[in-house]
């Protein structure tokens, strides 16, 4: 899925509704869900984008020329475990949540 | 116009209260892709409706409105006609609904939509049960499965809605998986360049209902494929193409077993099962040589 | 000035036509059914520039209306009955959405036992529904109050809903001489549709309906209540515009020779004017008697009503719905709550039920009755006015032992 140009602005004015209606476009903190988290091992990657297709929630992005050539955002990973069962060459393993940040906590 | 308050990919929010592996989150995805933001959605309530938003807040870049669980279709009908009484003929105009509230309480507005020619696309993305309210058997609930209204098992086939589409000989009518997203993808592009109704309905695995590890949605998703219990399949123009025709079709006793839904089965209603699922391909293949 | 002959149902679409709506959606109901032929006629003629939709039922028949308007554009449909019922949860929706669809609803019984007739018990059912609900007396009512709910309904201190109710056949096919407008003039009343709040648009999204949390509920239904408020000032206020372009008249309530009524009866719909020829014939024999029509229900009037009735000693209700479980009928129950904590006697009267007519006896009984109270005399009140005695043994069936 594309990045979207930006279309030109238009002039927008502050106004009051009445009814139920929703006019805020957010996202929730959907990866404190996480009870897994996928981890890249990037040395084994073929870059085929099967798992950033399959991500339900469309949050893995692949940079074919960077050595962290799959790029997981953890901030709404639900830890679902799509990308690590379809990946097909099995690069992507689910690691204990709790002790992933424990590591990242050491490593930071 | 949208106050954007998280950034996103495309047309839909990063984080949607979906289940973790959803397979609607990922059909909503890329049918919303596909069709670009000259779109309005009508939604009913139900696990779509996650989208919809809560309070204030939406899940969806376009304009769109929650209807009631059976009037999805007649929705559609209205803002397209309004739309049409405006010269508006560009806009694509979207229903978003389940199996519920499509082959049940919504099949009367949606029949009512289809023979009236409507140029609406009605998506719908079948989990086989009413999902958001706990998993209650409906209509497209496959024979066999247990839900929490049909808990040894439902007793009856489930509706086929396709053929239903094609009952009323609309221009364009097909299923899709979840599992085969090129060809969802292009089966939604030909929705959007049909003069008339389309209608996809899309198979779409459910870890919490049919209790399986949610890792497991694309890989259960292929196999209901490769054994013929989704049969993927074309109606266009009067004529009915089977997609990926199967040779051989696979058992179906390691798809049934890899769900929690079906672990009542014996041996023999698995036996039984197999027997219904070959029969049905055969009929469809027949069906589908008449042209 | 143009006059035409039209029964109920033609002014109906008349007014359809005259605020020139953009998508018809409208399915057939005995009596209603000519207002969707007529409509539909119009379209296939092009005197109504707009999109038929032949639904498949009333449910879709809301939908699609509430729907169509949503994308800035009047829209149009019309029930009766159990169609009323079918919609009804779609009625809630349109309203708790703000979409102000004006919609003529031809009062028939609901079923059971089946009728074609009228009562008010289909209207009565959505009362509370958040839609303004105007009643008419006669077939020039329905083409006034048509236009003027356009007006009303879509003012941004209102934005709800409106019901324009006439009575099946009564008002609904009978024909009677009216005065049609002329476009430019209603045109010039009600202005071109501008949608002022929620809208869909793919240049200006936003996302209609979706859950409201607890902490919002109680305020966007408040929001409505705030709205019904508001009608009661812009409902006098367009009615006095109304009068000074097309120089009708029209009120909220209307006092007819109540002044110094010892006994008034308050009615709405077609009953109201027998019960006003009633009044001029009790008159002549020198009894004091006055009507006090509603024509706005919803909001109903309560403050308009109180200071009509306040020194009034006596006062009956006429209610053409059974109000069943209730101590009476609707109408008497909100008439009693705008009289509350006054010394009035406020009796109650259901009849005309099912398409029972309401001829002139009943109502001269009625007097009567409020009459003999005001004279202190103490009588059995009957409160179902024109049951018959047998009501318990109208059928009889031979069962096997």
């Amino acid at each position: 899925m594309q990045r979207r140009p930006e279309k030109p602005m238009k002039t927008l004015k502050s106004c009051k509704v009445l009814g139920p209606v929703a006019t805020i476009f957010d996202s929730a903190n959907t990866g404190s869900w996480r009870i897994e988290r996928p981890v890249v091992k990037f040395e084994d990657c073929i870059k085929c984008g099967t798992c950033a297709r399959y991500c339900p929630a469309n949050i893995i992005d692949i940079f074919k020329d960077e050595r962290e050539c799959v790029v997981i955002d953890y901030y709404y990973c639900k830890g679902c475990g799509i990308c690590a069962n379809e990946c097909p060459v099995g690069c992507i393993e689910m690691v204990d949540e709790r002790s992933a940040r424990k590591n990242d906590l050491q490593n930071a | 116009m949208y106050k954007i308050n998280a950034e996103s990919k495309g047309l839909v929010s990063h984080g949607v209260s979906a289940c973790a592996g959803c397979a609607l989150e990922l059909i909503f995805r890329n049918v919303l892709d596909v069709l670009g933001e000259d779109t309005i959605i009508v939604i009913p309530p139900g696990c779509s409706a996650l989208f919809s938003g809560y309070g204030k807040e939406t899940a969806v870049k376009i304009p769109g409105a929650q209807m009631t669980l059976e009037a999805t279709a007649a929705c559609c009908t209205g803002i397209k006609r309004g739309l049409l009484a405006q010269g508006n003929t560009h806009t694509t105009v979207l229903g978003f609904a389940g199996d519920g509230g499509t082959v049940d309480i919504g099949l009367q507005s949606l029949s009512g939509m289809m023979e009236r020619m409507e140029k609406v696309i009605y998506v719908c993305y079948d989990n086989e049960a009413y999902m958001n309210t706990g998993i209650q058997g409906s209509s497209s609930t496959p024979l066999g499965a247990s839900t929490t209204t049909t808990p040894a098992g439902k007793p009856t086939k489930r509706k086929d809605l396709v053929g239903i589409a094609a009952a009323h000989d609309i221009p364009y009518a097909a299923t899709a998986s979840v599992a085969y997203l090129t060809d969802l993808r292009k089966k939604v592009k030909k929705a959007k360049e049909t003069d008339g109704p389309s209608l996809l309905h899309i198979h779409a695995p459910c870890p919490t209902g049919w209790r399986y590890d949610p890792a497991k949605t694309i890989e259960i998703a292929r196999a209901a494929v490769e054994t013929g219990c989704w049969i993927l399949c074309e109606f266009e123009n009067g004529k009915w193409v089977i997609n990926k025709p199967l040779k051989e079709l696979k058992p179906v006793g390691a798809y049934l077993k890899a769900q929690g839904r079906f672990n009542n089965l014996k041996e023999h209603d698995i036996a039984q099962l197999q027997i219904q699922v070959r029969d049905h391909y055969a009929r469809f293949i027949e069906k589908a040589k008449l042209n | 000035m143009t006059y035409k002959m039209l029964d109920g149902n033609g002014a109906a679409v008349e007014a359809m036509k005259l605020a020139r709506v953009k998508v018809v959606s409208a399915y057939p109901i005995t009596p209603q059914s000519s207002i969707a032929e007529k409509l539909s006629e119009l379209v296939a003629k092009g005197e109504l520039d707009a999109e038929y939709i032949r639904v498949e039922s009333e449910h879709t028949a809301m939908s699609a209306a509430a729907a169509a308007q949503l994308t800035g554009v009047r829209a149009a449909t019309a029930t009766s009955s159990v169609g009323l019922a079918l919609m009804s949860e779609v009625v809630g929706l349109a309203a708790g959405c703000r979409v102000p669809i004006v919609m003529p609803v031809v009062n028939r019984a609901l079923v059971a036992p089946w009728s074609l007739w009228c009562d008010h018990s289909d209207a009565m059912s959505v009362r509370d529904s958040g839609w303004l609900q105007f009643y008419c007396q006669n077939v020039q009512d329905v083409l006034d109050l048509m236009i003027m709910a356009y007006k009303i309904a879509e003012h941004e201190k209102v934005l709800l809903p409106a019901m324009v109710c006439l009575d099946g056949f009564f008002l609904s096919h009978s024909m009677q001489k009216v005065e049609v407008y002329d476009q430019k003039l209603v045109d010039q009343f009600i202005g071109e549709y501008i949608p002022k709040n929620t809208y869909l648009n793919t240049e200006d999204p936003m996302f209609i309906c979706d859950l409201t949390p607890p902490e919002d509920f109680t305020e966007l239904k408040y929001q409505q209540k705030v709205a019904m408020d508001n009608a009661v000032d812009v409902i006098a206020e367009v009615q006095d515009e109304f009068y000074r372009i097309f120089g009708r008249k029209s009120s909220i309530i209307e006092e007819y020779m109540t002044e110094d009524a010892d006994a008034v009866l308050v009615a709405l719909g077609s009953m109201s004017g027998t019960a006003k020829h009633v009044a001029n014939e009790m008159r002549k024999r020198g009894l004091r008697v006055g009507v006090l029509k509603i024509v706005v229900y919803r909001p109903f009037p309560f403050k308009q009503i109180r200071e009509a009735l306040k020194a009034k000693k006596v006062v009956g209700v006429f209610d053409r719905s059974a109000g069943l479980g209730a101590q009476g009928g609707p109408v008497w129950t909100e008439v009693c709550a705008a009289l509350r904590g006054l010394d009035i006697d406020i009796r109650g009267y259901v009849g005309g039920l099912g398409g029972r007519d309401v001829p002139e006896t009943t109502i001269e009984k009625i007097f009567n009755e409020l009459l003999d109270i005001y004279k202190g005399k103490r009588i059995l009140h009957t409160n179902w006015i024109d049951v018959k005695d047998n009501a318990m043994e109208i059928r009889e069936v031979l069962k096997v032992v």
